[in-house]
């Protein structure tokens, strides 16, 4: 059983500002089904004071707790102090988070970034994928990984683990967490030059859903075949094929140069497709 | 006011029967003998463990001399397959599934360091094996086969029989973790021909820090635990007396109530389990319908996640648990689920229901009715559910 403080289970159990709001002007989503927690933050911005936040969370139990957190310390505040909230400002409102649970409040902090940009006009969900992708299971980018390790001054890869979930999962990025440690450990606290950020999983994921929808599915089904969306980590999209397909002798190449191609032209040129069964 | 427990996590850890604790009590007090001691006083304490050995015996249908007593389901499984192995050193291959307890995974993944081949056998959507796959896995130097006979998270009750016969035609050993199938369902070793068996003591209603492991007359044995001469020198160490006449007892009392798990108790899982599924939308049961312990219900509930449900329930002093990802402080859900293929959307909403013969029918009443409302809570605070989150795929499954 988790340790969670008080603040914590009152704001799980009687989340606060819990919804959405129908003429929001800044919304941000970031997260995704596959990681097991999402979040997506509704905020109505006038004169450029935050006048009311909602959210709506998928995740445990802290996640919903950090989710309503922001939405609290949010409420108020000018556009300029609202971007100076850290993840650390989410996890001391709540009287500290299990130090396993902190990427819950990296989450808050992401949203509010993605709200904050979607309330100035950037296209969030057209951001072309750069920065690097350091984590493929948890789709975290160096440049969020050196953000993690300098605000909360991370000393481990556990610890960015922790944080930001990079390295939770097959593990093969530990190495390149490592040299980031030790690049921003051993550097002073300079400010990295802004980069674009990546498209976010839960952008991602939609964008891969609608693709199947709009784009593969149509077409299969002319010949008789279909296709299901299995699983989305990262950049690799599972799918089963279906219906005609499933005997076909050239499946394969349906799914290499037809549903990979497709998915890599239409959201992302790293998208790999595996056939599993399903 | 203190709240009623609905205790529905029995395959984590059971209630001591009340007739279990009785007979082993005196063990604490006047009968703190060794049984190892000269003086008639240490040697009545002997007798019992004897008679706890020929319990377990029966109810395994085995001889009491191929039962060793030991400390957990844990040791069995580390005992039988360091013992199989080092019996036959010329042999470094090994296979197991990917469904196995940790108990059992783990020693294979540091025996694949040190050198040896594993094979870990895949499982289908439900979690059932490929017994094609069993047979073209074994070769000339597999030592040891490691099955489990039920999964401990979905309650999936492997063909142990089928699996016996086609080691057995190739020559190697076989051992199967029965921690969670001893007690729920029956079991005759005299006519099951596995070599190593393993057992729990507290999954079957007697304390935790006892188990047992069978191995059958004739086979090559090393010990895991050596200074003394306990248990003919297969298990050194003072026995746990109180613990092992407890096992004995608790095994009598599971054969007398096999019956009764695999009709009242099955029939109470089977009333939750539809229950919970025609009253909550966007459910799935996870594992195989048709072979699986009469106590055993995993059920998804898309959308939410599993720790969440679990502190809602809590609170109502409902107990089980869950496979997602942020119960166990890892990142990714249980490696049971993701062996099976069980979709994101439902991997982290999974909630493992386990009774025992306590479980009343008030019980899967108070379940039945409070368990709507908490999903339809967190499903509310969910972004995914309410139109303006993301439109899932369909399940086919």
């Amino acid at each position: 059983m988790w340790e969670y403080t008080d603040k914590v289970k009152e704001y799980f159990l009687e989340p606060k500002n819990v919804g959405s709001i129908d003429d929001a002007n800044a919304v941000g989503e970031v997260g995704s089904l596959a990681c097991g927690d999402a979040l997506k933050l509704f905020l109505k911005i006038e004169d450029g004071v935050i006048t009311d936040a909602k959210f709506q969370t998928f995740g445990c139990a802290s996640a919903i707790a950090s989710s309503s957190a922001l939405t609290e310390l949010l409420k108020g505040k000018t556009i300029d102090e609202a971007q100076k909230i850290t993840n650390k400002d989410i996890a001391d409102f709540l009287g500290g988070l299990p130090k396993e649970k902190m990427h819950c409040s990296v989450m808050g902090q992401e949203a509010l970034e993605a709200a904050i940009k979607n309330y100035y006009g950037e296209k969030v969900e057209k951001v072309e994928l750069e920065g690097e992708l350091v984590c493929h299971c948890f789709g975290v980018t160096d440049e969020l990984i050196r953000r993690a390790i300098r605000e909360n001054d991370l000393k481990t890869v556990e610890d960015v683990t922790n944080f930001t979930k990079a390295g939770g999962g097959c593990g093969d990025c530990v190495p390149r967490i490592q040299e980031l440690l030790d690049e921003v450990r051993g550097q002073a606290h300079t400010e990295a030059p802004a980069e674009k950020k990546p498209l976010t999983n839960i952008q991602r994921m939609q964008l891969v859903m609608q693709v199947i929808d709009e784009e593969i599915r149509p077409s299969l089904r002319k010949d008789k075949g279909d296709i299901e969306l299995v699983d989305i980590t990262g950049t690799v999209v599972q799918v089963a094929l279906r219906g005609a397909c499933t005997n076909c002798p050239a499946s394969q190449l349906t799914l290499t140069d037809f549903v990979q191609k497709t998915l890599r032209e239409l959201v992302d040129p790293d998208i790999v497709v595996k056939e599993v069964s399903a | 006011m203190s709240q009623r427990t609905v205790y529905l996590d029995n395959n984590a850890t059971t209630q001591v029967a009340p007739e279990v604790l009785e007979e082993m009590l005196p063990f604490f007090s006047e009968l703190y003998g060794n049984p190892s001691s000269m003086h008639a006083f240490g040697g009545q304490v002997g007798h019992s463990i004897d008679e706890a050995r020929a319990r377990v015996a029966a109810g395994l249908g085995c001889e009491p001399g191929e039962i060793l007593f030991n400390a957990c389901g844990t040791e069995g499984d580390n005992t039988a397959i360091h013992s199989a192995l080092s019996a036959q050193p010329d042999k470094r291959h090994i296979i197991t599934t990917r469904v196995e307890h940790p108990a059992v995974l783990t020693v294979a993944q540091k025996l694949e360091k040190r050198g040896y081949d594993v094979t870990y056998l895949g499982v289908d959507e439900h979690g059932r094996l490929d017994l094609d796959e069993l047979r073209d896995s074994l070769r000339d130097d597999t030592a040891l086969v490691s099955v489990m006979y039920a999964n401990n998270e979905v309650g999936n009750v492997y063909p142990l029989p089928e699996i016996a016969q086609i080691v057995k035609e190739r020559g190697a050993l076989l051992h199967t973790d029965a921690v969670q199938a001893v007690g729920k369902i029956s079991i005759d070793l005299a006519k099951l021909p596995v070599d190593f068996l393993a057992l729990s003591g507290h999954k079957l209603h007697a304390p935790k820090g006892v188990g047992a492991l069978f191995v059958r007359r004739g086979t090559r044995f090393r010990p895991f635990l050596l200074g003394g001469h306990q248990e003919r020198g297969r298990r050194a160490g003072t026995e746990n007396t109180a613990g092992i006449v407890a096992l004995g007892k608790a095994m009598e009392l599971a054969t007398s109530h096999i019956e009764e798990e695999n009709t009242r108790v099955k029939a109470l899982r089977d009333r939750l389990e539809k229950g919970l599924m025609s009253a909550i939308p966007d459910t799935r049961l996870n594992g195989d319908p048709e072979h699986r312990l009469p106590n055993t219900a995993n059920i998804s509930f898309k959308y939410v996640e599993g720790e969440a449900i679990l502190l809602l329930m809590d609170r109502l002093g409902i107990c089980a648990s869950s496979g997602s990802a942020c119960t166990s402080g890892s990142l990714e859900p249980s490696h049971v689920l993701r062996a099976m293929g069980v979709p994101f959307t439902f991997a982290h909403g999974s909630i493992r229901f386990s009774l025992s013969r306590y479980n009343t029918d008030a019980d899967v009443d108070l379940v039945l009715a409070e368990m709507p409302a908490i999903i339809k809570r967190l499903r509310e605070i969910s972004p995914f559910r309410n139109g303006d989150g993301p439109e899932l795929p369909p399940c086919t499954c």
